[in-house]
């Protein structure tokens, strides 16, 4: 497909880590932001193809993994009446909550519904008036646009019986969290290249600034990964600390302003709670006071449900990039995607996932035995 | 989730309670997206789509521009051959060894 196929370009990924090799004169460890970067690096195995200098650990952008213990127990509570139909994107289905995940509410008769759009669910509204329609609305900024845009039309639309559960957690504030924990090793970051593509990349200059780390918005096909690790070690070993675009066939430095325009008049920040983090000040959206009558929380009251997440799994570290997947010791044994201990398990672009999937948990097929081979001439 | 893929825009249409509608085909498969963000896009664009809506659209000219830097990269690496490479002012670029097989 044009501008995926070239990007996969396997001889242009060798020179660009050639370039990566000759550039590089000491360890860095860059944390690239997104989940589905994550997925690109460990399906390509680009960790593994990298100078060992360069080290990859993956950061907290997979919405399905951070999204709470609480709100996923909210959306149960909301799913299991029998007036509601709950629609909800399709990888949120098998996320743990306290007691069950939303397809084993499915299995028991709640009436819960995949969807590929958060505006299909007006029609579902339009086509189920006695029902009330609830969109569980999760997401980074990405999503955003579209999810406020749901609501937004909902209003226009006249439909009452539309409502979102709204999780949404942006990018900067994590990144600041990560960037002031105590355990942090990152030095520099592969920005998120689609949330930048809705909110630009002005916002991540302050932070450049203020932690002096560099931070390279990147794309999500190996050469874009690889281009874009080029351009943070030259940072690195520069010692600059700039925003750079890696992906500038999508991202302006000012985003989308027409949909930046609609989402500041849907949503507003508010502190949010991650899993496996806890939470983080001005973090995510909520709905706007104007939008209250499509808010879920309120109509269905669950605003008092907290729940306390247990520490089985180390997950949250994981997604703080303080560790890796298989460094957790239930990983690819008691914690699998069947059975899913973490949220980080659960979606495919989960860290856990994403190693359990390209087999990281299993010995290396072409592993060394006891004497290594010689490097090649 | 971040997901998005570019896909070029077929038609343009209203749908009945007005919002900016069209086809986009990606790589054969034809979905309905929301073009109510891309306001400027044309048939024919490139527009990437995450979740059924158009986030922005494909700058071809951006695309072309930087892969022909990535290729220059290339081209400049073919300079690199036995007996170009082996000019008195550069060191040859030493052979890594293999990276490790267990993560450590």
């Amino acid at each position: 497909m044009k501008y995926l196929d070239e990007y996969r370009n396997e001889a242009l990924a060798q020179q660009i880590l050639g370039e990566i090799r000759r550039t590089v004169t000491r360890p860095w460890v860059l944390m690239e932001v997104c989940g589905g970067q994550t997925h690109s690096i460990i399906k390509y195995g680009i960790d593994r193809l990298l100078p060992e200098e360069v080290e990859l650990v993956h950061g907290p952008g997979c919405p399905v993994c951070v999204t709470s213990l609480e709100m996923i127990d909210k959306a149960h509570a909301i799913a299991q009446r029998p007036d509601v139909i709950f629609c909800s994107f399709g990888d949120m289905l098998r996320v743990p909550g306290s007691q069950d995940d939303l397809l084993i509410l499915k299995s028991r008769g709640a009436d819960i519904r995949v969807v590929y759009s958060p505006i299909d669910c007006l029609k579902i509204a339009r086509a189920n008036p006695e029902k009330k329609v609830v969109f569980f609305a999760i997401g980074f900024e990405t999503t955003a646009p579209a999810n406020a845009m749901a609501v937004w039309q909902a209003q226009q639309q006249g439909l009452p019986n539309f409502s979102a559960l709204v999780s949404h957690v942006l990018v900067p504030p994590a990144i600041s969290a990560i960037l002031e924990s105590p355990l942090n090793r990152v030095q520099g970051f592969l920005g998120p290249g689609h949330v930048c593509t809705v909110m630009g990349y002005e916002e991540y200059e302050p932070l450049a600034a203020r932690y002096h780390v560099p931070i390279v918005v990147s794309g999500f096909e190996p050469i874009d990964i690889l281009e874009g690790t080029l351009m943070a070690v030259r940072q690195l070993e520069a010692g600059t600390a700039a925003v750079e675009n890696q992906y500038p066939r999508i991202v302006k430095r000012e985003g989308n302003p027409v949909a930046r325009d609609l989402v500041g008049k849907v949503f507003k920040v508010c502190d949010r709670k991650w899993r496996g983090v806890g939470s983080i000040p001005q973090s995510g959206y909520r709905l706007r006071e104007a939008f209250r009558a499509h808010d879920a929380e309120r109509i269905f009251k669950v605003e008092s449900i907290d729940t306390q997440e247990p520490s089985v799994c180390i997950s949250g570290l994981v997604l703080q990039g303080v560790k890796k997947p298989h460094q957790c010791p239930a990983f690819g044994k008691q914690c699998t995607p069947e059975h899913p201990l973490g949220a980080t398990m659960v979606s495919a672009e989960g860290a856990c996932a994403a190693y359990y999937a390209y087999g990281r948990h299993l010995p290396r097929p072409n592993a060394p035995q006891t004497t290594p081979e010689p490097a090649a001439a | 989730m971040c997901l998005a893929i570019p896909g070029k825009l077929i038609d343009i249409e209203e749908d009945p309670y007005g919002v900016r509608m069209g086809r986009a085909n990606f790589g054969g498969i034809v979905k309905r997206v929301c073009l109510q963000y891309t306001p400027d896009v044309q048939a024919g664009d490139y527009v990437l789509v995450h979740v059924g809506f158009a986030l922005g659209k494909v700058d071809e000219a951006e695309a072309e521009r930087t892969y022909q830097a990535l290729k220059d990269l290339e081209q400049l690496d073919d300079l690199n051959v036995p007996g170009f490479a082996e000019d008195e002012t550069y060191p040859p670029v030493e052979p890594r060894a293999p990276r490790p097989a267990v993560p450590s």
